[in-house]
């Protein structure tokens, strides 16, 4: 797992850990406890295309949908086949085992650090 | 726009405490989740579960012709309804349509505790003002002072029966004869008790599918009869449950919910309500013309669907058949306990039988028709 102080974080609640041109992407513990327990992950196919801010995937909970918006632009090079067949991993290890997608980036847009990420859910 | 502070329920630092998660409706902040939807649910149909529905408004109809007015202002012919006992029914408009769901508790000959959706307060207390013009009743509304929880699912009445504190609220004021009365209640029936001196309605009713109680008291007993309840239902697996549980619970159940299988615009037959509408009852009632003309049936009718795999329609999504569109689903999810997406929908009468499908956001879901509920408790 991540060091969360050491990944970057957008406003709709996607992690990024930039380590290298290829990027791991997931959605942040906040963001797996508003949807509720996780039971449908839906993610793009390797080899897609993908731009910042582009919705490329959605969480489904019991209670809700919540799209799943790419942080960052370039080609999928993989896909957490454990989340689709274990899609609560999600909520137990988001920023581990419940890794979606990764990217080779060809553009990594400004992201907030994990004070401004913090201050933008309230977390103390 | 009410963009208020939303009300807080009673009971709310004691979620605070155990960790809920919190969501606004109806302009109160209620918990959604405490643990997780899934175990919340799998809890409540394997052992119990504890809601608090303090945001549920409680209105009292009194006087010696309050029987004869609630005759006439809902669809129920609730002067028929015995003195201890429960009746489900609806607010009509002049349409026929559905203005709430209600279940209302014969309290005394002359009084009765109306309980009604938290939307739909003020417009429940409204229309009951209105419609007892010219009966000698009067219409209060005691949302303020009768708090509202539930214990639901098959290990409830145990864990009751082992509440200390309790007493009948009878000539035999004593917990044995509570424990007695208790034990023998049946469903949609209630009993008048006292538990360490106040008063608490206690009824077997509640909104999941499974047994259970619905506890009303004053807002201010409701903390420690909380923790009482926690206490002594935790080893017996009784957890707090939120409103995302309750949710899934009532849709597996078949059970409509007001804003989706129940509006102004739908009429009880649609919603699968027919039986409701008891066409030899003495009295006029708002809405008696338009729900017993044929048109009543409507040219969509509420059905269930279910569905493969894991993908689940929701609200507001349509109902097509091939190119068609037939209908909108009202409620859907994965259903926890059966493991299969499932929804109920309007969709037209003729098509109900047809290769339906949900539009699952551009996706076609192949789905079936099934009959409702979804999933029913063994007797």
């Amino acid at each position: 797992m991540a060091n969360e102080q050491d990944l970057q974080y957008t406003a709709d609640h996607e992690w990024v850990d930039a380590d290298g041109d290829v990027v791991t992407v997931g959605i942040t513990g906040y963001a797996a406890a508003q949807l509720g327990d996780i039971v449908y992950v839906d993610l793009p196919k390797v080899g897609d295309e993908v731009e910042a801010g582009q919705v490329i995937g959605e969480l489904e909970s019991t209670k809700s949908v919540g799209e799943l918006f790419c942080p960052v632009s370039g080609t999928v090079t993989a896909v957490n086949a454990d989340v689709a067949a274990s899609p609560e991993v999600v909520n137990s290890d988001p920023l581990g085992a419940g890794w979606l997608l990764k990217v080779q980036v060809t553009g990594l847009p400004d992201l907030l650090d994990k004070a401004a990420y913090d201050a933008l859910t309230g977390a103390a | 726009m009410p963009d208020a502070t939303p009300r807080q329920s009673p009971l709310h630092d004691v979620h605070v405490a155990a960790g809920a998660a919190f969501t606004e409706f109806a302009g109160w902040s209620m918990p959604v989740r405490y643990s997780g939807d899934l175990a919340e649910h799998h809890a409540v149909r394997r052992a119990a579960g504890l809601f608090d529905l303090s945001h549920m408004a409680e209105i009292l109809v009194l006087g010696p012709g309050a029987a004869d007015a609630l005759d006439a202002a809902l669809l129920g012919e609730l002067s028929t309804t015995p003195v201890g006992r429960a009746k489900y029914t609806l607010l009509l408009n002049g349409e026929g349509g559905v203005e709430d769901d209600l279940v209302v508790y014969r309290t005394g000959e002359d009084r009765y505790l109306v309980v009604a959706n938290a939307a739909n307060r003020d417009v429940v207390v409204d229309r009951l003002r209105d419609r007892v013009v010219g009966f000698d009743a009067e219409v209060q509304d005691e949302t303020d002072d009768i708090g509202l929880v539930a214990i639901q699912g098959p290990r409830s009445q145990e864990i009751l029966l082992e509440v200390p504190g309790f007493a009948a609220d009878d000539a035999d004021p004593t917990e044995v004869r509570f424990r007695a009365l208790l034990a023998s209640l049946r469903n949609y029936r209630f009993l008048r008790a006292n538990w360490d001196g106040h008063p608490v309605l206690v009824a077997r009713t509640g909104y999941t599918g499974e047994d259970g109680f619905e506890l009303y008291a004053a807002p201010s007993l409701l903390p420690r009869l909380w923790a009482v309840l926690m206490d002594i239902g935790r080893g017996s697996g009784l957890v707090p449950a939120g409103l995302a549980a309750r949710d899934t619970l009532r849709l597996e159940a078949g059970m409509p919910l007001y804003g989706h299988e129940l509006t102004a615009l739908t009429t009880p037959q649609q919603a699968g309500l027919g039986r409701l509408v008891q066409h030899g009852k003495g009295r006029d009632y708002v809405g008696r013309a338009a729900v017993e003309s044929p048109e009543a049936e409507g040219a969509r009718v509420l059905v269930g669907l279910r569905a493969e795999g894991r993908r689940a329609g929701r609200a507001g999504y349509p109902v097509v058949d091939g190119d068609r569109v037939v209908g909108v689903v009202t409620s859907g999810a994965l259903s926890p306990t059966l493991g299969h997406p499932i929804a109920m929908a309007y969709v037209d009468r003729d098509a109900v039988d047809a290769r339906l499908a949900i539009d699952v956001r551009g996706t076609p879901l192949p789905a079936t028709t099934v009959p409702l509920p979804f999933y029913s408790r063994k007797a």
